[in-house]
C-alpha cells in the first residue's frame, strides 16, 4: 500500500480505482471524488504524485494534467489574522 | 459519439445529473453533455446546505419534498451521499425581521415543517459556540429537519445511477448550437458532433442564458459571483447550519470537521470574474469571529468562487418553453439548486415523459416574467 495524500489518507490504489470507476481525466475530478489535496497541506505533497499516476493511467502528458486550480490563501492562516477590524 | 437521443441535457451539475437519473430510470435514452465535468460549476462550489425554511410556498414545498427524497437517497442510488439533519438556525435581528419570521414559520408549519422560533438561550443550546450579542440576534428560527449533504457525492451518485440505467455522459463536450425547425427542437451541435433529439434540457446553471440564446431564447438570468471558504478540520462542535439574511453569512461544520461558509463579498458583481478576493476573506473572518469568537484561532485552508444563477424573483425556471417545443428550462436556482434538485428532477422527468406531476410547476414557467413578480425573500450568501 502506497500512501499518496497524507492529509486525507489516500493510497495509490484508491486513485487508480477512482480513475477507472469515474473515468477521471483531471486532478479536479480526483479532488472531488477522493478529497485528494483538500487537507491542511492543500495538495503540495500529493498533487504532483497524483498527477503522475493520472498521466500513467490515462496516457496524457504531465503538461496536460498540471497545474490544477490552486486556492488561496496557499498556506493556512488563522481567521483573526485576516479579520477586517481586528487584524 | 452517439448521434441521437430521446433527451439531451446540457450541464452535469446536480440538476443535470439528477434529471438524467430520473429520466433513464423511466426508460428514456439520455445524453448529458458538459463543457467540463460533473459538479464543476455551482454544485461543486456550494455550501452543501439543505434548507426548507423559505418565504415562498413554492420553494418550501420543493425543498420539503426534496428532503423526503434525500432521506432515502442512499438506498435509492446505492451510494453514501452523507446526508445529515442537524437543522438550520436562522438569526432574527430586529422586530421587523421577527414579523417576517412569524409569517414564514406559520406558512412553513402549515406544510408540515417542525420549525419554531427560539430565544437567545436556546440559540446557545443548539450551537454552543454562538455569541447572540456578537450576532446581534434577538431570536432565531430553527428547523431540525434541515441539514446538509455532500454535493460531490450526491452529484456523482446520481450520475453513476443514471449510467447504470443506460444514460451517457460526455464530459469536456461543449454545446455550440441548438437547431430548431417549425418551432421544435431538432438537434444539439457540440464540439464533438451533432446529436439529434426532440428534447433538450437547459441545466447549464450560471451559463444558462448562453444556452438559451443558442435556441434563440432570451431569459432574464444573471450570473452573480459568490465566495466561500473552508477551515482546517476540528473536532465536532455543532451540527446546525447558521445563517443570517441581514449579514448574508452562512456557515456550518462539515462531516470531516471543517467549517465551511460564505458571505457577500464587497467586490461581488454580475459577470464571470472568478478570482477569489482578499476583501472577502477579511469580511468573512470578521463576521465569523463575531458569531462564534472561538473560531478566531482556527486556520483557513482555502477560499473559492462560484456563481449563483439568479432570476428576478430568485425562484427557479422550470418547464417547457411555450415558444419552442422540446426546450426544457431547468435553471435559475438563485443559490439553492442543490437542495431542491431531487424533487425538481423528479417533476421535470414526469413532465418530459408525460406522467402526472406530483406538484404543479406552472408558476415556475419562464412565461411568469411577463407578469407581476413575487420575490423569494429568504436568500443568503
Amino acid at each position: 500500500m502506497k500512501i499518496v495524500c497524507r492529509c486525507e489518507d489516500i493510497t495509490e490504489e484508491d486513485i487508480v480505482e477512482a480513475i477507472k470507476k469515474y473515468n477521471c481525466q483531471t486532478l479536479n475530478e480526483l479532488k472531488q471524488v477522493l478529497r485528494l489535496g483538500m487537507g491542511p497541506c492543500q495538495g503540495r505533497t500529493c498533487l504532483p504524485i497524483a498527477a503522475r499516476i493520472l498521466a500513467r493511467e490515462t496516457g496524457k502528458s504531465m503538461e496536460e494534467i498540471m497545474p490544477q486550480t490552486s486556492r488561496p490563501p496557499v498556506i493556512p492562516v488563522a481567521l483573526y489574522m485576516v479579520s477586517e477590524d481586528e487584524g | 459519439m452517439k448521434d441521437k437521443a430521446d433527451v439531451v441535457i446540457i450541464g452535469a451539475g446536480i440538476n443535470g445529473c439528477a434529471l438524467a437519473y430520473e429520466l433513464s430510470k423511466r426508460g428514456k435514452d439520455v445524453v448529458v453533455i458538459d463543457r467540463k465535468h460533473i459538479a464543476a460549476g455551482a454544485t461543486g462550489r456550494c455550501g452543501a446546505g439543505v434548507r426548507q425554511q423559505w418565504s415562498t410556498k413554492e420553494n418550501a414545498i420543493l425543498a420539503k419534498k426534496s428532503v423526503e427524497i434525500f432521506e432515502r437517497l442512499n438506498e435509492e442510488l446505492d451510494a453514501d451521499i452523507d446526508f445529515r439533519q442537524g437543522g438550520y438556525l436562522i438569526a432574527i435581528h430586529s422586530e421587523e425581521e421577527m414579523e417576517q419570521a412569524k409569517k414564514n414559520v406559520e406558512m412553513q408549519r402549515s406544510i408540515g415543517l417542525p420549525v419554531r422560533i427560539i430565544d437567545r438561550e436556546e440559540i446557545k443550546e443548539i450551537v454552543p459556540i454562538l455569541d447572540p450579542d456578537g450576532m446581534e440576534a434577538i431570536a432565531a428560527t430553527f428547523n431540525p429537519t434541515d441539514g446538509h449533504a455532500d454535493p460531490f457525492r450526491t452529484a456523482y451518485a446520481y450520475a453513476m445511477a443514471a449510467i447504470r440505467h443506460g444514460a451517457t455522459f460526455y464530459k469536456f463536450t461543449e454545446a455550440k448550437a441548438i437547431k430548431t425547425e417549425d418551432g421544435k427542437v431538432k438537434s444539439v451541435v457540440t464540439n464533438r458532433g451533432e446529436i439529434r433529439t426532440n428534447v433538450v434540457v437547459n441545466a447549464a446553471g450560471a451559463w444558462s442564458s448562453m444556452v438559451a440564446k443558442m435556441a434563440g431564447l432570451e431569459i432574464p438570468n444573471k450570473p452573480v459571483r459568490k465566495e466561500a471558504l473552508v477551515t482546517e478540520p476540528i473536532k465536532r462542535i455543532f451540527d446546525a447550519m447558521v445563517i443570517s439574511f441581514k449579514h448574508g453569512i452562512y456557515f456550518s461544520q462539515m462531516s470531516q470537521g471543517q467549517i465551511l461558509g460564505g458571505i457577500p463579498s464587497p467586490e461581488e458583481k454580475v459577470g464571470y470574474y472568478t478570482e477569489p478576493t482578499f476583501s472577502f476573506l477579511q469580511r468573512m473572518a470578521y463576521m465569523l469571529g463575531k458569531y462564534a469568537p472561538v473560531l478566531k484561532h482556527i486556520n483557513i485552508l482555502r477560499q473559492w468562487t462560484g456563481f449563483y444563477d439568479v432570476t428576478p424573483d430568485a425562484l427557479p425556471v422550470l418547464g417547457e418553453d411555450e415558444r419552442l417545443e422540446g426546450f426544457i428550462h431547468c435553471h435559475g436556482f438563485s443559490g439553492h439548486g442543490f437542495m431542491i434538485a431531487p424533487m425538481t428532477a423528479r417533476l421535470l422527468a414526469q413532465l418530459i415523459t408525460g406522467e402526472k406531476l406530483d406538484l404543479p410547476i406552472d408558476r415556475l414557467n419562464i412565461k411568469r416574467f411577463k407578469g407581476k413578480i413575487i420575490k423569494e425573500k429568504s436568500v443568503v450568501g
